[in-house]
C-alpha cells in the first residue's frame, strides 16, 4: 500500500499512462497503434481491479477486439506500414494543446462534481446478472435501440459490398477490361 | 464417498491433497498455481499427440503411412520435432522490426492459454468460475487477432502482410455469426458462467441427455458454431491466409526455429480450446452421452469429446478443398449471419412457446419448420444467383 492505493493499481496504471505516452510520442504510426492497444489492456486491468467483470471484458472485446484492429487496419489503407518521414511535432501542435487541455479541464470538473462526498465508502456489488436484469429492465428501450441501430449498420454493411445489379453491357464492358 | 465418485474427483482430491501440506493463507495460491501447471502440461501433450495424429490420419485418408520412424509407429515424432525446432538457428530479416516480430508469437501463446482457464473439464475441475466466463473467452478470442496482424506487419514480407491481412479479415468477418451463434445457449441458460452452462445440460429423458445440440436451435447454433471456429481457428477448408501455393506460409514465413513452433503451438491450442468451447456450449461438457454411462468420470469424458473433435477437424482438413476469398466472405455474411440472427428469434420462440399450456411438441414443429425452411430457401436463393465467372473487384483494382 502506497498512498493508499495498492501496489498493483499502481503499476497498472502506470502501465496504462506508459502506453498512453508512448502512443503520442513514438514516430512509427504502427508502434503508436500498437501502444495504445496496451493502454486499452491497462483499463481493462484496472476495471477487472475495481471488480467491473463486465466492463473489463467488454473493454477487452470491443476496444483491443475491434477498435485496435481498426485503427490498424486505416493505417496500412492509407499511409501504407513504412519508413515514416513526417515528423512528430506538427504546426498545429499549440491548437492540439489547448483542444487536449480543455478535453481534460471539462472531465476532470465533471468527475469531480459527480463524486459523493465519501467516495468509496460502500461501493455496491455489481454482478454481471444484475447488469442484465437492469439492461432488460429499466433500460430496454435504449438498449433495443441501439440494437436496432447496430443491426441496421450491419445490413447496411452487407449492402454495399454487395455488387450492383449488373446489366449485360455492363458485365461485358467489367470483361474486357 | 464411493469409489466412482473417487475417481469422477480424483484430480480434485489431489490438487487438494498437495495444497494440505502448504499454511492455510497459502492454500488458495497454491490449488491456482496447480491447476495452472495442470493446464500448461496437459494441453500441450494433446498439442503433441494431436500433430503425429494428424500427420497419420492424413496420411491414411491420402493412402500413405505418415510418420514412422520415431518411436513405435512414429508416436515420438513429437519430441523429434520440439528438439528440431530447439536447436534450429532462429532468423529475423535484416529489415524486420525486431521487438514487434519478437513479441507476436509470444503473445499469441498467452492468449490462447488464457482461454483456458474459463473451460469446465471436469466436474468442480474449472481454474477460474468467472460470472462472466463466456464473455472472457471471446473477449481473449479476440486479441489472438493483433498478434497474427503484429506477426505479419513486422516481418516486412508482402507475404507475410497478404496473409495477415487475410487472416484478420477472415478472423473479425467469423467473429460475428461466432458470438451470434453462440448467444442462444446464453439466453435459454439465463447465465454468463460455462460451469452453469454445463450444469444447465446434465440430466437425463430416459436415458438420453439434455445436451442443447438435440434442440432444433441448438443444432442450429451448433453448426454456425462448429462453421464460425473453422474459420476463426485459420483451419481447412478456411485457410486462406496460409495458403502455401498462393503465399508461402502466410503470416508465419518469415519465422523459424522455436518462434515458429510457438505459432504452431497457439494455433493448435486455439483449436484445442474452441473445439472445448464447442463442447461446453452444445455439447454437454463433461457430461455422460446416455445416463447409463455416468460412471465413467467427467473429466474422461470431456476428453473424449475433445478428442472427437479432433478427429472431425483432421477429417475435414482432409476431404474439402480450400475456399476462395469471395466466397468465404460471401459465406460468413450472407448466409451465416442471417441464420444466426434467426437463430435468435427462434430461441426465443422456443423459450416462451415452453411456458404455454401446449407447450411441448408444439415447439419443435415450429422452430425446426421455420429453421429448416430458412436453410432451404436462404440456400436456393444464394445458388441461383451465384454468377460463376471471372471475379471483379470493386475496391481494389
Amino acid at each position: 500500500m502506497i498512498f493508499g492505493i495498492s501496489i498493483l493499481f499502481l503499476l497498472t496504471g502506470v502501465l496504462t499512462v506508459a502506453g498512453a505516452l508512448a502512443a503520442a510520442l513514438l514516430r512509427n504510426l504502427v508502434h503508436c497503434a500498437l501502444s495504445l492497444t496496451v493502454t486499452f489492456a491497462g483499463l481493462a486491468l484496472l476495471y477487472l481491479e475495481l471488480g467491473a467483470q463486465f466492463a473489463g471484458f467488454a473493454q477487452i472485446l470491443v476496444y483491443i477486439g475491434a477498435v485496435a484492429i481498426l485503427v490498424v487496419f486505416a493505417i496500412l489503407l492509407t499511409r501504407g506500414a513504412g519508413i515514416p518521414e513526417y515528423r512528430s511535432y506538427v504546426s498545429s501542435w499549440f491548437l492540439g494543446l489547448v483542444i487536449a487541455a480543455a478535453t481534460f479541464a471539462l472531465l476532470a470538473w465533471a468527475i469531480g462534481k459527480s463524486l459523493p462526498a465519501s467516495a468509496a465508502s460502500n461501493a455496491p456489488a455489481v454482478t454481471v446478472q444484475s447488469i442484465g436484469a437492469a439492461l432488460m429492465g429499466s433500460y430496454v428501450l435504449p438498449l433495443e435501440i441501439v440494437a436496432v441501430l447496430l443491426t441496421v449498420a450491419l445490413i447496411g454493411a452487407v449492402i454495399v459490398a454487395m455488387p450492383e445489379g449488373r446489366s449485360p453491357s455492363s458485365s461485358e464492358k467489367g470483361s474486357a477490361q | 464417498m464411493t469409489f466412482v465418485n473417487q475417481l469422477d474427483q480424483v484430480f480434485v482430491l489431489l490438487a487438494h491433497w498437495v495444497a494440505g501440506f502448504f499454511p492455510l493463507w497459502l492454500q488458495p495460491l497454491v490449488m491456482t498455481i496447480l491447476g495452472v501447471v495442470a493446464i500448461v502440461a496437459a494441453f500441450p501433450g494433446i498439442f503433441a499427440l494431436t500433430t503425429v495424429l494428424e500427420r497419420k490420419g492424413l496420411g491414411r485418408m491420402q493412402n500413405r503411412l505418415g510418420p514412422n520412424r520415431v518411436g513405435p509407429l512414429g508416436i515420438l515424432q513429437p519430441v523429434a520435432d520440439g528438439i528440431k525446432s530447439l536447436t534450429k538457428e532462429d532468423i529475423v530479416p535484416l529489415t524486420a522490426d525486431g521487438i514487434v516480430h519478437f513479441l507476436a508469437p509470444v503473445l499469441l501463446v498467452i492468449a490462447v492459454f488464457l482461454g483456458f482457464a474459463v473451460l469446465p473439464i471436469g466436474r468442480n475441475m474449472v481454474l477460474a468460475n468467472l460470472d462472466a466466463g463466456l464473455l472472457f473467452f471471446f473477449a481473449i478470442g479476440a486479441s489472438t487477432e493483433l498478434s497474427i496482424f503484429m506477426a505479419g506487419w513486422s516481418s516486412r514480407n508482402k507475404y507475410s502482410l497478404l496473409g495477415a491481412m487475410r487472416a484478420v479479415a477472415q478472423m473479425i468477418s467469423y467473429e460475428v455469426p461466432l458470438l451470434l451463434s453462440s448467444v442462444v445457449v446464453v439466453m435459454i441458460t439465463g447465465s454468463l458462467s460455462t460451469v452453469k452452462i454445463v450444469e444447465a445440460q446434465s440430466g437425463f429423458t430416459g436415458i438420453l441427455p439434455h445436451w442443447y445440440v438435440f434442440t432444433p436451435w441448438g443444432f442450429a447454433g451448433f453448426v454456425l458454431f462448429v462453421i464460425a471456429s473453422l474459420a476463426e481457428t485459420n483451419r481447412s477448408p478456411f485457410d486462406l491466409p496460409e495458403g502455401e501455393s498462393e503465399l508461402v506460409a502466410g503470416y508465419f514465413t518469415e519465422y523459424s526455429g522455436f518462434k515458429f513452433a510457438l505459432f504452431f503451438l497457439g494455433e493448435y491450442l486455439g483449436m484445442l480450446s474452441i473445439s472445448g468451447f464447442a463442447i461446453t456450449l452444445f455439447l454437454g461438457g463433461w457430461g455422460a452421452p446416455l445416463s447409463v454411462l455416468e460412471f465413467i468420470p467427467s473429466w474422461a469424458w470431456f476428453f473424449a469429446k475433445l478428442f472427437g473433435a479432433i478427429f472431425f477437424f483432421i477429417w475435414l482438413r482432409g476431404t474439402l478443398p480450400r475456399l476462395r476469398q469471395d466466397q468465404l466472405m460471401n459465406l460468413a455474411w450472407k448466409f451465416m449471419l442471417p441464420m444466426a440472427l434467426l437463430n435468435l428469434i427462434v430461441a426465443g420462440a422456443w423459450r416462451f412457446l415452453g411456458e404455454s399450456p401446449m407447450g411441448g411438441w408444439v415447439r419443435w414443429v415450429v422452430c425446426s419448420a421455420v429453421l429448416l425452411a430458412t436453410y432451404v430457401l436462404l440456400g436456393r436463393t444464394l445458388m441461383r444467383n451465384q454468377r460463376l465467372g471471372p471475379r471483379s473487384y470493386r475496391y481494389a483494382e
